[in-house]
């Protein structure tokens, strides 16, 4: 490994091409660091933006027409408004409303982080698109497929559970991953409200070292390689999920 | 009140049913007893299969009883699922579930509704296959199975909850003409078992082999019934006449 | 977007339309957006007497913040217009006959289309030159245009994909038939595919047009004069005061839906419309 590390360094003396975060101990934790903070904040925003996508695919079934209406309306504001004035919204406008507490250091400090904030704002933004994929799925289960399992004597739940998830799932996964490499792609706007993921520790690098080509190119690599690891991985579960006998 | 078997195992009297401003059906009444295989026949339209899916509790009525062993069906306090365990029903489009086995799809609703021991549901279920004559499709997935296959499995996958009666609706109407036939088979086979069968069905020469009783439905009421020797050889009614005139 | 399901037993998927805001019209949208606004910031304005209430703040700023979101509007057309250029190009590659042509084209089009849209950005804006040399002319290279050509790059990938989607999505007996009567391959795409595709491409070129107008925001991150940037000098020049930040980062949300919901409804009108047509 150590080799390796070192040949950067002399690429670098020989040819000016300067990857630091390879062969410098300090510049290759921030990359790490960015790295996993990018995974862990698509993680974070992946089940609580599923969990406001059941949620409101559930509240859209109401009976009651404004628990539609606001649904409807958290949907059309967060889908039509840039991703990135909502994230501003979110952590300049409401967290300044916050109050504050007192940290460790006898400062005062916000309640949330921007860590958070950027959760908060990014699940929100995902999930008024899972709202709909998640409603689209189970009005494509049939109303005939339900009947049969009535009239086996299944309970209500035992038909969710048996019946309409696993139909319902299996069409809507592949908007679901759609929508979840969209998600990993978005929180690059996490660098604007300072979170340190990938491209932020990016920019720390090449401020100090002045290198903005190499580091350009290899985000671009980087963001190539992790999506496109996505994607495939995503489409290997497609195929692993179809039912035989249906479809190409 | 219990019921014992002298008395008619499907009991309906006097049945309205109406979807909004549409009558379906407009007193409706018929009697069968254990073991008894009765066909409706009828125009489309005629409320045939809303007949059936009423004895099931599928749909509601609005007038009249429907007693099932002694159970009254139209009582708001109905235990569905005791209904339904006595009810079997097998439907136009077959409706197995897709994202299970033929096996599966047979044990499933053992194993969920009636608490079987999976091993002891497996083995009735592959039993219940063979009978069918699909031996040999136990892993099978629906849509790997041609509509003949699939009906039959669904038959068996309705014979598995040991139900008293068992309703067919139109089984056959979906089925290519080539494998109309092996369902039919089936279904003789299950008469001469001794099981209680009522069928909607355009099926004129089966339900003259099978049926013991034959119903003509026209406009929501019973026009004419009897035995099939007289129904169709001394038919009174002239819309029964002109019926059959069009069928034959 | 649409997405099809592969079981014949189950329904169509639909695109679920969304339902009309709050069963509303367009114009009811603006005053109630305002209310939203204006709300807080008359609220806090009972609070600090001496100074100016945070609407009249907003009004104050507002001629000029609508002349940044209309820069932001330039930006999109413009992008737009080059990626769909480029793209299309790049689509029709993907379905070349030549392998050399359709695989790099493939390649170029999944890098683009699975690097994030502001990394892109930040790519186009340091690695491009602030000037170049054209026959010994210094032309500028001011940021807004490598904001630009910044956009179009993920513009031009995803129009590549809808081309290549549009076209794979014919039935091939349309190919066929077209060669049976010895249409070249250009007569074919030209005459026969393309005009079909054109109805099937236009609403997720639409839905397209939509993201990269909300993109256009990014381009504050890179210092580009448009609405947020403006928004964020509008703020400090005002003393960061926090009770402006709600009304004027709301002011900011409602141009876009204004803009942007009409194009989500007529996208969807769209395509129920060639749904019944196809």
């Amino acid at each position: 490994m150590e080799y390796i590390f070192d040949w950067f360094r002399v690429l670098y003396q020989e040819t000016g091409i300067n990857l630091p975060f390879l062969y410098d101990e300090y510049d290759r934790n921030r990359m790490v660091e960015g790295f996993f903070t990018t995974i862990w904040l698509s993680l974070v925003c992946l089940f609580f933006s599923a969990i406001i996508g059941i949620i409101g695919a559930w509240l859209q079934g109401s009976s009651f027409k404004w628990t539609r209406r606001i649904v409807n309306g958290y949907i059309q504001i967060f889908r039509n408004t840039p991703p990135l004035v909502q994230l501003y919204f979110f952590y300049f406008a409401i967290g300044t409303l916050l109050p504050r507490v007192d940290n460790d250091w006898g400062g005062q400090s916000p309640i949330l982080g921007s860590f958070a904030w950027a959760a908060i704002s990014l699940s929100f933004f995902a999930g008024a698109f899972n709202v709909e994929i998640f409603r689209s799925g189970i009005e494509a289960v049939p109303k005939s497929t339900v009947e049969a399992a009535e009239a086996l004597g299944f309970s209500k739940l035992q038909i969710y559970r048996d019946i309409t998830l696993p139909l319902a799932f299996r069409v809507v996964l592949p908007a679901l991953n759609n929508n979840l490499v969209n998600l990993v792609k978005t929180t690059t706007l996490a660098y604007a409200i300072a979170v340190p993921e990938m491209l932020y520790e990016a920019n720390q690098i090449w401020s100090d070292n002045v290198n903005v080509t190499e580091m350009m190119v290899f985000l671009l690599f980087a963001y190539f390689l992790l999506v496109g690891i996505l994607v495939g991985a995503m489409n290997r579960w497609e195929r692993a999920m179809k039912i035989p006998g249906y479809g190409g | 009140m219990s019921w014992t078997p002298a008395e008619p195992m499907v009991s309906i009297k006097n049945v309205h049913k109406s979807f909004g401003d549409l009558h379906v059906l407009k007193g409706i009444s018929l009697d069968v007893m254990k073991g008894d295989v009765i066909c409706i026949i009828g125009p489309s339209g005629s409320g045939k299969s809303t007949l059936i899916r009423c004895v099931n509790a599928l749909n509601d009525i609005q007038k009249g009883s429907i007693k099932v062993e002694g159970i009254e069906v139209n009582d708001p306090k109905l235990d569905k699922l005791q209904l339904r365990r006595k009810v079997g029903m097998v439907f136009q489009q077959y409706n197995l579930f897709p994202h299970r086995t033929a096996l599966q799809n047979v044990m499933m609703a053992p194993v969920r509704v009636l608490k079987q021991d999976k091993s002891i549901a497996e083995e009735t279920a592959r039993a219940l296959i063979k009978k069918v004559r699909l031996e040999g499709k136990e892993d099978a997935y629906p849509g790997e199975l041609s509509g003949g296959q699939q009906q039959r499995v669904a038959i068996a996958r309705s014979l598995a909850m040991q139900p008293d009666v068992i309703l067919f609706d139109e089984v056959t109407a979906a089925l290519d003409p080539e494998t109309v036939g092996e369902v039919l088979e089936t279904i003789k086979d299950l008469a001469e078992d001794g099981m209680t069968c009522i069928l909607v069905t355009h099926e004129m020469g089966f339900a003259r082999e099978v049926a013991d009783h034959i119903y003509f439905t026209d406009r929501g009421i019973i026009v004419e019934h009897g035995p099939p020797e007289t129904f169709f050889q001394n038919a009174k009614d002239s819309r029964t006449k002109e019926f059959l005139s069009q069928i034959l | 977007m649409s997405y099809k399901t592969d079981l014949p037993v189950m329904l169509q998927a639909n695109p679920h339309a969304p339902e009309p805001f709050l069963g509303l019209k367009l114009w009811h949208i603006l005053p109630i957006g305002l209310i939203a606004i204006f709300g807080p910031g008359l609220a806090f304005a009972q609070s600090t007497n001496e100074a100016q209430s945070p609407l009249s703040v907003l009004l104050d700023w507002a001629p000029l913040l609508l002349k940044g979101f209309a820069f932001n509007l330039i930006i999109s057309f413009c992008a737009m217009a080059l990626g769909t250029i480029i793209g299309g190009i790049l689509g029709l590659g993907q379905i070349s006959l030549l392998a050399v042509t359709r695989h790099s084209s493939w390649f170029v089009t999944q890098f683009f289309r699975n690097a994030p849209w502001l990394v892109l950005l930040f790519f186009a804006m340091f690695l491009l030159p602030f000037e170049m040399n054209v026959f010994g002319f210094k032309v500028p290279f001011p940021d807004w245009l490598k904001a630009i050509l910044g956009l179009s790059l993920p513009v031009m990938a995803n129009v590549s994909e809808i081309v290549r989607g549009a076209v794979r999505s014919l039935p091939s007996g349309q190919w066929e038939a077209a060669e049976s009567l010895a249409y070249t391959r250009l007569q074919t795409l030209w005459l026969i595919i393309l005009p079909q595709c054109i109805k099937r491409m236009l609403p997720p070129w639409m839905n397209l047009y939509s993201i990269l107008t909300m993109a256009t925001v990014l381009a504050s991150i890179v210092g580009v004069n448009e609405v947020m940037t403006l928004t964020g000098q509008a703020l400090a020049s005002e003393g960061g005061r926090p009770e402006l930040l709600a009304p004027f980062y709301g002011f900011i949300l409602l141009l876009f839906f204004i803009y942007c919901y009409p194009i989500a409804r007529f996208t969807v009108w769209l395509e129920k419309k060639y749904a019944f047509i196809t």
